[in-house]
């Protein structure tokens, strides 16, 4: 993976080093609060229902070992004893005291950590496919590329202060496992011959207006990848709207100029930027490239003992192909039936961290569904993993199913919520695993969002719950069909809303509908976009 | 109509400056008056101004002012970075709700001269211009990047 030289190393440093002064002049008083939130929103710092959240990168969600115990530490010196992962493969932290801030980051960058970017109105975090240089299936690792941009996005002089957020993702390959085409801009890394290339899609994210971004470019040469995308910024900096933030975003402009006409600009953009000259030298790709060379696979056993069949269970379920035949990619599910979705516990976070250390070349991914992941793990090495796992509390079988819930923290941290999105999570997860159902049911995603935000992913959920506020009550929307993968779509509203007892028998009523229904090999989605949402409404409210 | 007889900022309101000519000491015009007389060699950008529209100008253009009305709009980032691509060497300076934290951005953008509405502290403005010792990507300042540095022979 990819490792600071002195350079990187120095920026972050220079960071921290800046944001302590900041914090000093805040405190005396050369800084109004409206003047250092941009600034400590840029270093991750939220400040939230109780106390203060701290969002820490982890770019394209690849950590090794000693940066997973490095969390562990943090979580344990400055917060409560655990962390909790997001669906754009961070972390956070929810109970931060401003004043150890600084030295949480500078504890990070002792580990090559920071958390520029995590928020504010510029280039964020950039993401990509969890199993990228593991996926059997990819072009390219997407990795490369990731850290390229991240490497041009962070401290942009020109992009610092844009309309809105602005998120990128970044894959290789048709299956897309990172929500790619529901961010500001997603890259597919494509092949056309031998030649590496991007598309470029441009326009897509959740909120209040949930859009699916739209091909902009079919193929962006490699050494114009960052011009391209400094183009695709430029545009949206000086025509995004600024009058009305919920109007802000990539998307709304995208959808109102109509994607020809965006297009159209960033072309006459990208052409002029060619001329000027802002393409990092074409070396820095290959330089970033070595540290994302294969490790040293070796062969080994490609079956395995499958008798235990709780091991049987899991090994269908959280594990991954490889390209290698004889290991896998083996899902960390932080998931527990009745659990916290994402949250990790200190003494969890060491244990996977060992794992990653003997197990899986010293290497961890964060995945977008909220659960971890040692991407190399040698098959003949599965039950070992499994049994430590198991031990810890993460042994989970349960990846893609209707209990691995992706929930955004709701009104239990978050000031913007309308709902609580935590218990909901809890009760569901707990009904299907006591029910049994979970297994029988198969592949269901199921995310829930405690406000319009969105940050639940629920339009995106083939079951999606969003948090309303009904007259000083937590009622809850319930929609179907959506997608966040390469068969991406757009969960459609089933009718009224409920309360919360009310949408917790609601979803097992639409999977009551879908297992009289499905035919061989159906998901609960397939057989959704097969019948339509009327058999669904007919059980809900007929 | 607005009276714009007044527009601009006089040489006193500069805190910093990074050039050895001798300022422009008269009132900028808008834009839309630049595009419209011949002799304006001092205007100013709003936010919402295409800066591109100045590019026939730019040879009697001695001063740019763009406004930063709240720090909060990037717009103007662009502009700057805009008018020194298409070779505008004249001063450019940056207005209004100007702060600390924004200087180095700016510096890197192409501003080099700036009248803050509310004068800022000298040392943290010392300590913000020399914020980066290096910088990731190319920008108007001309600065060799870091990826340009790990590469040279």
């Amino acid at each position: 993976m990819y490792r600071y030289d002195t350079y990187d190393q120095a920026m972050v440093d220079a960071r921290v080093a800046e944001f302590r002064d900041q914090a000093r002049r805040r405190i005396e008083g050369k800084l109004t609060e409206d003047q250092f939130k941009p600034l400590r929103l840029m270093n991750g710092l939220y400040l939230q229902l109780h106390a203060y959240m701290l969002r820490v990168a982890i770019p394209y969600g690849t950590l090794d070992s000693r940066q997973l115990e490095m969390l562990s530490h943090i979580a344990e010196k400055y917060d409560r004893g655990y962390g909790h992962f997001t669906t754009r493969q961070n972390i956070q932290y929810n109970w931060i005291k401003l004043e150890d801030a600084a030295d949480i980051l500078a504890d990070l960058s002792t580990v090559e950590m920071h958390a520029i970017q995590t928020s504010g109105n510029c280039i964020r975090n950039i993401s990509s496919d969890h199993f990228a240089g593991a996926a059997a299936d990819e072009v390219v690792d997407p990795r490369p590329y990731a850290e390229l941009m991240r490497q041009w996005s962070s401290f942009h002089p020109e992009f610092t202060y844009l309309p809105r957020k602005f998120k990128i993702a970044v894959i290789a390959s048709e299956k897309d496992r990172a929500a790619m085409r529901l961010h500001d801009i997603g890259v597919r890394i494509v092949k056309r011959g031998d030649e590496i290339g991007a598309e470029f899609y441009a326009g897509g994210g959740m909120g209040r207006t949930p859009m699916i971004a739209p091909l902009i470019r079919d193929f962006v040469p490699l050494d114009h990848f960052i011009t391209y995308a400094e183009a695709c910024l430029r545009v949206y900096n000086r025509y995004g709207r600024r009058d009305n933030k919920y109007k802000a975003r990539i998307k709304i402009l995208v959808h109102e100029l109509g994607a020809a006409e965006y297009t159209r600009q960033v072309e006459e953009e990208f052409a002029h930027l060619l001329s000027v000259g802002v393409e990092p030298p074409r070396e820095e790709l290959a330089r970033i490239t070595e540290y994302f060379a294969p490790p040293a696979f070796v062969d080994g056993p490609k079956t395995l003992d499958r008798s235990d069949p709780d091991f049987a269970l899991w090994v269908d379920r959280n594990t991954h192909r490889h390209k290698h035949d004889a290991y896998v990619s083996a899902v960390i599910s932080l998931k527990p039936a009745g659990g916290i979705p994402g949250d990790a516990t200190a003494e969890q976070m060491r244990v996977v961290a060992k794992l990653a250390r003997e197990y899986s070349f010293d290497e961890l991914r964060v995945m977008h569904t909220q659960n971890l992941l040692l991407p190399h793990v040698r098959i003949a090495d599965l039950h070992a993993v499994w049994t430590a796992l198991d031990e810890a509390g993460l042994g989970a079988p349960n990846m893609d199913t209707i209990e691995d819930i992706i929930a955004c923290p709701g009104l239990d941290y978050c000031s913007l919520a309308n709902a609580r999105s935590i218990p909901l999570a809890q009760r569901i997860s707990e009904r299907f695993a006591a029910t049994g159902r979970t297994e029988v049911v198969g592949e269901l995603k199921l995310k829930i969002s405690g406000c319009i935000n969105a940050c639940g992913h629920h339009h995106a959920g083939h079951i999606g719950i969003l948090g309303v506020d009904k007259k000083g009550k937590e009622n809850f929307q319930l929609s179907l069909g959506g997608s966040e993968a390469e068969d991406v779509s757009l969960a459609k509203i089933t009718g009224p809303g409920f309360d919360e007892d009310g949408v917790v028998a609601a979803v097992e009523k639409v999977t009551d509908v879908y297992l009289a229904t499905r035919t061989d090999g159906e998901r609960f989605l397939d057989t959704y976009r097969r019948i339509g949402m009327e058999p669904f409404k007919e059980a809900l409210y007929g | 109509m607005v009276d714009t007889s007044n527009l601009g900022t006089s040489p006193d309101e500069v805190q910093f400056r990074f050039r050895d000519d001798e300022p422009v000491d008269h009132a900028a015009v808008t834009v839309d008056s630049c595009c419209d007389q011949t002799n304006a060699a001092a205007v100013r950008i709003e936010p919402g101004d295409d800066a591109r529209v100045l590019l026939p100008f730019l040879d009697r253009l001695a001063l740019v002012e763009v406004n930063f009305p709240s720090f909060g709009d990037g717009r103007g980032y662009s502009s700057a970075r805009i008018l020194r691509e298409a070779g505008y060497t004249g001063e450019l300076r940056a207005v209004g709700q100007v702060l600390i934290d924004q200087l180095s951005h700016m510096r890197r953008c192409g501003f080099d001269s700036f009248a803050p509405d509310k004068r800022l502290d000298e040392d943290d403005a010392a300590r913000a211009f020399a914020t980066w010792e290096n910088v990731y990507q190319r920008a108007a300042d001309q600065r060799r990047t870091i990826a340009e540095k790990r590469h040279e022979a």
